[in-house]
């Protein structure tokens, strides 16, 4: 669609033709689905219902688009667009039934980089066949954030995935002047982008622009930590959104700004949970959180060889406390997600519960890889969510509880958050794991974890440490406790 | 400024507003298929790409429009199936499979 053919001032005009009209309530309609969709996702109860009301929407979008583009005219090839379309359908349906739960956060990731090419390509179209002279200030700006923002999401995302992946270190990659590069590169893209307004006919200026984001995605993703990768993936989902919503501005298409403000406005909402879960300010890790990281490895390597010894048990001995505990909470990690144990995690409790024992789960809010990540795992092991609780629900109960289960968690249950002022994760909201009467941590090692930051939890007089696979220990734990 | 641009704009503040209030309503046991949902929703990009791989612009853009749209319905089919195959699995006490 082009500048020439501009639906909203068209409505402000004068009357729509009937296909236009036709075309406008479907979008209305789909718009209205997705909202409606989003509501009922609110709720474990209704929210299944508010992914049909969303297909909905999306296939009367789709239908309408196609079935106005013909009827003006605009849609004239189809076999580019069937054969696209099947092979995309093959693709997301493989992806959509066969993906781990484990590799949610990497699916994500992967998929916000499809979004952020689809809505580059399209900007790059929009640019080759309506750009120059002729090109209205708020369709060239539009078009220009639209190939920005989509090319930063295409190659940001494929960074969050090969970090999430291992292609690519995990830890932060710093370099001298890092932030003051990528400012100048915002600032010189954002100052190209006022270039083609003055000049639209500068097809120079605009693929720079669409290389500047691509570099940018690249830049601004290599400096960030894998402990920060779920405010990473929430950061991605607002860039995906904005960028949808640019090119709804560049196409005068209210449904895809609709879509667009819908998709980065949940992104930025997650992000500041995120960001409150870690106490980090939302500014810090947007513009700042580039150092936070690697100042944790300096505070790691001061601390710890001159503590005490961790005490470590055998498995017998985990499993005789478990035995005669009333009560276990148990915290799931990411390590749980690594060895795959969640189903080991489900069949202990079955057992414990058999015995008479209360088995709860203790959720931190930046458990795993992205947002969610564990009340997902676990309910692929059937665990049922009502047995989840909150940290703020269910972390004054520590005190009252004969083990903390952990599994595979480290941060989140750090008592350094509480007391070491000079932790990165100082202030930062943990489990009380330490506060019950006995705390029982699964660990591959006794290695720092991902964020690099010492855990003196393991180190406590009521912790036992149980090295080796989680998924591995669990079951031994399970059968020693049948016998 | 243009009508065309005051009109999107609230457009786009009116959805930020509703997006914000709806979303801020889901907990944080949802997060994770809110993140594949609006994923999924967000492959409404497929409208434009459809667009842009159907018009009669020559085939440069047309390639690059038919790689938009194969793109954005991975996301969309993609996007959607997951979001439900993980709600599936979401069940309160008792709920067996």
């Amino acid at each position: 669609m082009s500048a020439a053919e501009p639906q909203v001032a068209q409505a402000v005009v004068g009357a729509l033709s009937t296909a236009e009209t036709f075309v406008q309530l479907l979008y209305l309609a789909a718009s209205i689905l997705f909202v409606l969709g989003l509501k009922d996702l609110g709720d474990a109860q209704t929210a299944r219902r508010g992914v049909l009301l969303a297909e909905i929407g999306m296939v009367a979008a789709v239908a309408g688009t196609l079935l106005f583009g013909v009827d003006k005219g605009i849609i004239v090839r189809w076999e580019w667009i069937v054969v696209a379309l099947l092979i995309g359908t093959g693709v997301g349906t493989a992806m959509g039934l066969w993906i781990p739960m484990t590799k949610m956060p990497e699916r994500i990731a992967l998929s916000h980089a499809f979004g952020g090419l689809a809505v580059a390509l399209v900007g790059v179209v929009e640019y080759l066949n309506h750009g120059g002279p002729q090109m209205g200030t708020l369709h060239i700006t539009a078009t220009g954030l639209e190939v920005a923002l989509g090319a930063l999401t295409f190659t940001g995302s494929l960074m969050a995935f090969g970090k999430l992946q291992g292609f690519i270190t995990g830890r932060p990659v710093t370099y001298p002047l890092q932030n003051l590069s990528n400012l100048a590169m915002i600032v010189g893209t954002l100052g190209l982008i006022g270039l083609l307004v003055y000049s639209p006919g500068a097809s120079w200026a605009f693929y720079a622009v669409a290389t500047l984001g691509v570099l940018l995605g690249v830049l601004l993703v290599l400096p960030i930590g894998g402990a920060d990768m779920p405010v990473v993936i929430c950061l991605l989902n607002s860039y995906a959104g904005l960028a949808a919503s640019a090119t709804g501005f560049a196409l005068d298409n209210n449904v895809l700004i609709i879509c667009g403000a819908l998709d980065g406005f949940s992104g930025f909402l997650l992000g500041m949970m995120m960001s409150k879960a870690m106490n980090r300010s939302f500014s810090n890790v947007l513009f700042g959180a580039f150092g936070a990281v690697p100042e944790g490895k300096a505070v790691m390597e001061g601390a710890a060889p001159s503590g005490p010894a961790p005490n470590v048990g055998s498995v017998e001995e985990a499993a005789e406390v478990l035995r005669a505990a009333r009560s276990v909470i148990v915290v799931p990690g990411y390590g749980m997600a690594v060895s795959q144990a969640q189903h080991a995690v489900r069949d202990l409790a079955n057992v414990l519960q058999a015995n008479g024992c209360d088995v709860r789960y203790a959720i931190h809010p930046v458990a795993g890889r992205m947002p969610g990540h564990m009340n997902v795992l676990l309910a692929e092991a059937n665990v049922p969510y009502d047995h989840l609780f909150d940290l703020d629900v269910i972390n004054d109960d520590f005190t009252a509880t004969d083990v903390a289960l952990v599994v595979g968690a480290n941060d989140v249950v750090n008592p350094a958050a509480r007391s070491n002022q000079s932790s990165p994760i100082y202030g930062m909201p943990i489990l009380s794991a330490d506060m019950a009467k006995t705390c029982v941590v699964l660990k591959r090692s006794l290695n720092a974890g991902f964020a690099g930051i010492e855990n003196e939890l393991f180190v406590r007089s009521n912790t036992m440490m149980v090295l080796g696979d989680a998924k591995k220990t669990l079951m031994q734990f399970t059968s020693a406790l049948k016998e | 400024m243009s009508l065309t641009l005051i009109f999107g704009l609230y457009v786009f503040f009116l959805a930020a507003f509703t997006g914000y209030q709806v979303i801020s309503k889901v907990p944080h046991l949802l997060h994770t298929p809110l993140m594949a949902f609006t994923n999924a929703i967000s492959g409404i990009s497929l409208v434009g790409s459809l667009l842009a791989a159907g018009g009669h612009y020559g085939t440069l853009s047309t390639a690059l429009g038919a790689v938009a749209v194969l793109a954005a319905s991975i996301n969309v089919i993609g996007g959607f199936l997951i979001t439900d195959r993980m709600l599936r699995m979401f069940k309160k006490k008792g709920g067996t499979r």
